[in-house]
Parts: structure tokens; sequence; C-alpha cells
């Protein structure tokens, strides 16, 4: 590697690795057609390919790859979820994000820097161990940390009691990481591109109809063309796509925002995370404070950014590194995150026949990118739903069941 | 929309309201199961003008805002019996 390396370096030309797949026509019909090109449905369609050779897929993409919540998430990984079904299913993706960069040949920048979920009242200390031991039942690595051996984790955080809410605890997780994001977008096109998918950015589903044979017609600003199935996975967007097929879901779109600061001296090693305080934040590479906050106070579809969001964001991390009052906020942004009423996400089939969905990923879909593309490959690939996946069905709300995920980032505890 | 004008205490800072969620009809009580399930847990949460319940937090009073969800505009509030009656008037059962 390393003198491959060197010898790229002398060369005069540097040859671009095209990742951004080309325009090419429509075809007509499709046996799977994957509607979204964000990490999941571009995961669904590498799995599709790799694991069932299915490569007769069409990925459509309104605008460009990752444009969605995939390019804008904080990028955080973890699986210390509370819920038995969460914490597996979340266990496998961290599974499967450990070889991933080898797997698509991309440097995706997988760095484990432990996670740490500060807990400031008693409720959240008891809350803490609870997940802690839900997570070492699993086999995941997982405990709860005192003050002092918190300031030997991450010496930066300011554990003094002259603040509203005093750190008393944390919910340790040395798995916990960070990637690049956007990356695992483009391995996840090149990969299933070179298996024979076609992916189609500029591509908009406008209308659905589900025929009685069980073939699905999609109308698109580029025709309207036929799929023997359908995968639909576009975050903020799913309440209005599935409405084109009579798909009513628990959702609501909300607008979640995240910013970086100017890249400073690198300082913090671990992930920091406050439930009670909203702050979500960490060091890239590039030495930025990637941070972020609560979910918007009411549903919207715009991805605007609001001072209001800075200022509170600010004031508690100011609490958390108070020597961080100079530095300045570089850039600012916003997704629409598909919150469900329980916090777990909505995976599987839907009432109408060979429609498939994948949505209410809300703020925590990022980590759950490779495995969620896998399952979602096993299910429109067999027409069978995985187990890892059968408690997260659409159907249960029908059953008044939640399946309550207080683990979940932006939820208050 | 950083001002929301309130039918009970007039133009308050849209800091001091909080979203209550779309405004339906409850079901009948002896309604079957689905539409109980519906109505508890599934959203229209359309791209596009609704009707919400808002609530003005330091008096505890509930009324309608009509809004865009798309341009995040403001376009009407008020009374909850104004609304319902409207819709009443309107569309029969008021429900969607
Ligand atoms: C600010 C922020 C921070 C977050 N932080 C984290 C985090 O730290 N960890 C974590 O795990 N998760 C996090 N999340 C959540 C995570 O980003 C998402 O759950 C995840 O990226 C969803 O991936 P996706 O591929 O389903 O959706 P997207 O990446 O949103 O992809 C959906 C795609 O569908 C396309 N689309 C929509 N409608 C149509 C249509 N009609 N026709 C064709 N295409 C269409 C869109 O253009 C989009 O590209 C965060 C989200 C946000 C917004």
């Amino acid at each position: 590697m390393p003198l491959a390396l060197l010898k790229y370096g002398f060369r005069r030309k540097y040859r671009g690795e095209r990742y951004i797949p080309a325009p090419m026509p429509l075809r007509k019909a499709y046996d799977i057609v994957i509607i979204g090109g964000g990490g999941h449905g571009l995961a669904c369609a590498y799995y599709l390919a790799r694991n069932w050779g299915i490569t007769d897929v069409a990925v459509l993409e309104k605008g460009w790859l990752a444009s969605g919540n995939t390019a804008r998430n904080t990028a955080i990984i973890r699986s210390n979820y509370l819920t038995p079904e969460g914490a597996l299913f979340y266990e496998e993706s961290m599974r499967l994000w450990r070889s991933l960069a080898g797997e698509l040949d991309i440097n995706l920048m997988y760095s484990e820097r432990g996670h740490l979920t500060l807990a400031h009242t008693d409720a959240a200390i008891r809350s803490s161990r609870w997940r802690a031991e839900v997570n070492k039942h699993l086999g995941i690595d997982s405990e709860l940390v005192g003050r002092a051996e918190l300031a030997k984790l991450c010496p930066q955080i300011n554990l003094s009691e002259d603040v509203r809410y005093p750190v008393l605890g944390a919910l340790y997780h040395p798995p916990g990481a960070i990637a690049r994001h956007d990356a695992v977008a483009w391995g996840y096109a090149r990969g299933a591109m070179r298996r024979g998918v076609e992916i189609h950015q500029q591509t908009e589903v406008t209308g659905i109809h589900s025929h009685p044979g069980g073939s699905i017609e999609l109308e698109t600003n580029r025709g309207s063309i036929t799929a023997g199935r359908v995968v639909q996975a576009v975050a903020g967007m799913s309440s209005e796509v599935a409405r084109m097929v009579g798909v009513k879901l628990p959702i609501r779109s909300v607008p979640l925002q995240a910013c970086v600061s100017e890249p400073l001296k690198a300082f913090l090693d671990p992930i920091v995370v406050s439930g009670s305080l909203h702050v979500y934040v960490s060091q890239s590479a590039r030495g930025e404070l990637v941070m972020g906050g609560a979910t918007d106070p009411y549903p919207l579809y715009s991805t605007r950014s609001t001072l209001d969001f800075t200022e509170g964001l600010m004031a508690n991390m100011l609490e958390l590194f108070p020597f961080l009052e100079n530095a300045k906020v570089l850039r600012q942004w916003a997704g629409i995150a598909d919150m469900t009423p329980d916090f777990s996400p909505v995976m599987g089939k839907t009432p109408v026949s060979n429609y498939y969905i994948d949505a209410g990923w809300g703020t925590w879909g990022f980590k759950a990118t490779p495995v969620c593309g896998s399952c979602m490959a096993e299910l429109a690939a067999t027409g069978s739903v995985p187990d890892l996946i059968r408690s997260f069905e659409l159907e249960r709300f029908g059953r008044m069941q939640q399946l309550g995920e207080r683990g979940a980032a932006s939820v208050g505890h | 929309m950083k001002i929301i004008e309130c039918p009970l205490n007039g133009p308050r800072n849209a800091q001091e309201f909080v979203c209550g969620g779309e405004a339906r009809q409850e079901p009948s009580q002896d309604a079957a199961i689905d539409d109980w399930a519906d109505f508890v847990f599934l959203e229209n949460n359309l791209k596009g003008v609704v009707h919400e319940w808002w609530c003005h937090v330091a008096s505890n009073y509930w009324f309608i805002v009509t809004r865009s969800t798309a341009t995040e505009e403001i376009i009407a509030t008020c009374r909850p019996d104004e609304f319902f009656a409207d819709r009443n008037a309107t569309d029969g059962a008021g429900r969607e």
C-alpha cells in the first residue's frame, strides 16, 4: 500500500474514481425498484446484488446520492439501546460496520471513539444502569461509570457542581463510533453498480399504482415504469410517498438540525451525548466539533436553520465545555427526521402486496444502514420478513403495540 | 413563524407555545379498534396546509392553528369551537 500510494503521488494525472452514476435511460420495467438513494436504499440495492444475486434493480433518487439525511447526520454509531429487539438489531449493524470499509474498498473513516451518555439526574442514572444491564445480558460492551472514572475517560467534561445540571455519571459504550457518512453512500452505490444495479439520480417518484396482478407502476418525472416489487426508503418524505400508494404511517416529519465548529486542535476523543441537555458532540478527524441537539418543536418539511437551535444548543454545550466560549460555529443545516411515536423504526410489509417499507428512522437511522439494507434486501428477495426485523413491522400499531425505545437519540430521560 | 396570534392572548412569541398535533375528531366510543389505532398512532403528516392543536403554555389555552408545513407560514388561528363548528357544517362528521 505505501508504495502504491507513493507512485500515485508522483503521477501527473490523478484518475478520478467514479462513485456518481452516469445518467442513463430508464428502462420500462425492473424486477425490484428502490425509491430513495440514501444510505438505506443504496445498501439495500448492494445486498440484493451481493447476497441474493438480484441485479435487475433500479434505485430512483429525486436529487443526488445521499442528498437526504444520510449526509446530514452527526454520524454516531452505537448499539447500547434499551429494548432487546433494538439492541440486537443495532449490534448486528456494528458487526457489519467493522468490516465494511474493506468490503466496499473505500475509506469510511470508521473510528471507534467510545460513547458516553451523560446522566444528570437520579432517574437518568437508573435508566443508564437499566440499559447497561440489558446490554451486558446481550453481550454488548456497555457499563455505568461514576464521576471519578468519567473524569479519566474524558477529562475535558466540566464535572463541577455549580451548573444547572451537574453530571452524576455516564453510560459508557466503548465500541461507539463515527464514520464518514457520504462515503458510506458512495461505497454502497459503487458496489451495487459494479454488480449491475442501475442508479438513477434526478428521478422523482410522483405517483404509485398497485395492480391486481401484483406488479406496481411508478410514475416518475422521466416517465412511468413497472416494478415487480418496491422498497420505499425515503426518510423524511415517508408519509408523502406512502400516501401515493394509500398507506398511512405513524410518522411525523420534524426537522433535526446540526452544526460544526471551526476546526480546533484535537482534544475530544470520545463521543459525548447528554439526553437531558440534548447535546451530541464528537470531534471529526479534521478537528471540527460536530454538534447536534433535540428535534425542532413542531413538524415541518423545510430544511431551514434557526438561531433558536444554535443558541439553545450552545448554552448547553458551554455547560459541558466552558472553555469553548470563543469557538465559532462554521456551518449549520437541517434534515427532515421521520419520527415514530415509540422511537423505533418501521420496517417490513405494508397492506399493499409487494410494497415494502423502510421508514421511521427519525434521528437514529444512520447506524442502522448496513443491517437495515441487508434485512430489507432479504425481505425483497424472499418475500418473508427476517427475524431480526419482525418486531418492527407496521402492523404493530394496529394491535396497539409499541416498541418503546428510550435508548434512541433525542429522547429526553 | 416567530409570532403566533393566540385567540385568547393575542400575538405572542412562538416559544411560548407547543404543538399538539393534527386536529381530528375522536372516533366514537364503540368504533372498531382499527379506527382507534388510526386515531392514536397514524398521522396524515401532510406537506402542505394543516390544521393543528396548539397550546399557549403559560395560560394552558388550547386552540387551532392553520399553517403550511411546506413554507412554515401561519395562515390562521381560531378557537376550537369555531373550527369544529365550521368543519361539521362543511363535511358532516368533521372526520378525515
Ligand atoms: C441532523 C441529523 C443528525 C442525525 N444524527 C444521527 C446519528 O448521529 N446517528 C444515527 O444513527 N442517525 C442519525 N440521524 C438519522 C439518520 O441520518 C437517518 O435516519 C438516515 O440517514 C436515514 O437514511 P435513509 O437512507 O433512509 O434516508 P435519506 O438519506 O434521507 O435518503 C432518502 C432519499 O430519498 C429521496 N427521496 C425522497 N422522496 C423521493 C421521491 N419521491 N422519489 C425519489 N427519491 C426520493 C431523498 O432525496 C433522499 O435522498 C440524523 C439525522 C439528522 C437529520
